[in-house]
């Protein structure tokens, strides 16, 4: 029978949930990294058993963590062996160095600003190789590694795609999200928290702002500028890779031409504030948002928790309730803290501020809380294993 | 040798409990005995310093001998006695709560 691995990273720790295919008997198993910030887990799709983990904090920087038995032991990737007498030592796993003349972007009050290394947002292995892998970073750019997480390298001709006018939000400005096509290895999409959602079409060599049809009145002086949109989120499902869906900061939107355009689907949804959004496993257009009051106010509508999901690829939207907490509730639920799994029904999870992770298996008819008392949830990964 | 004694959190991370030992070059600096140390526990490396530009983290105090040598410039001669190995070289994280 399948089995279900739920790799959660909180505010103070990693943990992993485990259970069998029915997916209602879960162990919990952790806090890995207990009084770390884990950003985010995520397991490669080549060999579920080795597992990336971003391992950050204001005191002590930025680590990266490798497992290779499915998240039962962990290792900086370097192996952090004793140099010999002489040796230089090793220890690059965590060394985030900008390529070339490192620039600047624009900084809060509307001067130029060096690009400064904060830690690792998102991890997103190979679809093919489990040494390969991209990291989505603080202040925004990509990182790759080929050889297991020993080393990185920038792939830097993303901040050539205008980043000099990129500037940071409220929650930093970071590379959030990155989306590999399965059809295409040299493409990929990447969003950047107020730059906007970028596109690669030569394996990371060039960029492209992909923004056209984002429209953000309230936060940019040019509501349709090139770059500059608070993206939050973007999704695509395996089989229609040219077809994405994007949770902005206000506004849910779609794309048919690989984000060429863009066109708002957020329909009768309460609000189109928010911050993840996820495709069905099996249903291309069946599409999941969870609804937040506003920018000011970061917690569900009303106090009720409440997925919204839309079989008709956006536009109609219906709230999914049953087991979710309907009145009181004033968490958040955060931009990486949301993923499917990928049995018959689909499995779908989502972890919020309050340290409840949420899972659902019947595609979100039903909800039930596989752990409520983590830390703050950050992120969510789904694995689902033989 | 120097002994270094490393916040709870770098323990875990280079997998060591209590005080540590390095054999530090000539001159006995600052930076020589950082230097010591991430050559030892190369995992250490670039969470007490920056990586590229070897600044001290802002988090991350140095106290040697009732001093603070957190702003003193990496060439720094160590006090004697963290030399002779009678005091330890206190590598801490800053406190931070409210």
């Amino acid at each position: 029978m399948s089995k279900i691995r739920v790799l959660v990273g909180t505010k103070k720790g990693a943990f992993i949930l485990t259970s069998d295919g029915k997916r209602q008997k879960w162990t919990v198993n952790g806090p890995h990294f207990a009084g770390w910030e884990m950003y985010h887990l995520k397991g490669s799709p080549a060999d579920p058993d080795r597992i990336y983990a971003s391992q950050t904090s204001g005191w002590f920087g930025q680590v990266i963590q490798r497992s290779d038995d499915g998240g039962k032991t962990w290792a900086t990737p370097d192996g952090a062996p004793v140099p010999t007498p002489g040796e230089f030592p090793k220890g690059a796993s965590n060394k985030f160095v900008y390529e070339g003349d490192v620039g600047t972007h624009k900084w809060y009050d509307g001067t130029q600003h060096p690009w400064e290394f904060k830690r690792v947002w998102h991890l997103e292995p190979s679809l093919t190789d489990p040494d390969t892998v991209y990291a989505g970073v603080e202040d925004a750019a990509i990182f790759k590694t080929t050889d297991g997480g020993k080393t990185w390298h920038e792939l830097s001709s993303l901040r050539k795609a205008k980043g000099s006018l990129w500037q940071p939000g409220a929650g930093g400005m970071a590379v959030h999200t990155i989306l590999l096509d399965p059809k295409n290895a040299d493409r990929i999409y990447i969003a950047i928290s107020a730059a906007g959602a970028f596109r690669t079409d030569d394996g990371g060599k060039t960029w492209r702002p992909i923004n056209k049809g984002l429209k953000s009145p309230y936060e940019l002086p040019d509501p349709d500028a090139e770059v500059g949109h608070c993206v939050h989120r973007i999704a695509m499902h395996p089989s229609r890779p040219g077809v994405l869906f994007m949770q902005k900061h206000w506004d849910v939107l779609r794309s048919d031409n690989a984000g060429d355009m863009w066109t708002d689907v957020g329909g009768n949804l309460p609000s189109d504030f928010g911050f993840p959004i996820d495709v069905h496993a099996h249903e291309p257009e069946t599409v999941y948002v969870v609804p937040i009051k506003s920018d000011s106010e970061h917690f569900p509508p009303d106090g009720k928790l409440r997925v919204y999901r839309s079989r008709t690829g956006g536009n109609e939207w219906e709230a999914l309730t049953k087991g979710l907490p309907q009145k009181d509730c004033y968490v958040n639920i955060l931009r990486d803290a949301m993923a499917v799994d990928s049995l018959e029904p689909c499995g779908v999870y989502f972890g919020t501020t309050g340290g409840q992770v949420y899972g659902s298996a019947d595609s979100g008819d039903t909800w039930k809380a596989i752990v409520r008392d983590l830390p703050a949830v950050y992120s969510v990964e789904v694995q689902t294993l033989p | 040798m120097i002994r270094v004694v490393l916040p709870y959190h770098l323990r875990t991370l280079a997998r060591v409990d209590g005080e540590v030992q390095v054999e530090v070059q000539s001159p006995p600096t600052l930076c020589a005995v950082l230097d010591a140390l991430e050559a030892r526990y190369p995992a250490l490396r670039g969470t007490i310093r920056d990586h590229g530009t070897l600044k001290r983290r802002p988090f991350v105090r140095f106290f040697a001998c009732k001093e603070d040598l957190s702003l003193e410039p990496p060439e720094t001669k160590l006090p004697d006695a963290v030399v002779e190995g009678t005091e330890p070289f206190l590598i801490v994280g800053a406190m931070a709560g409210g």
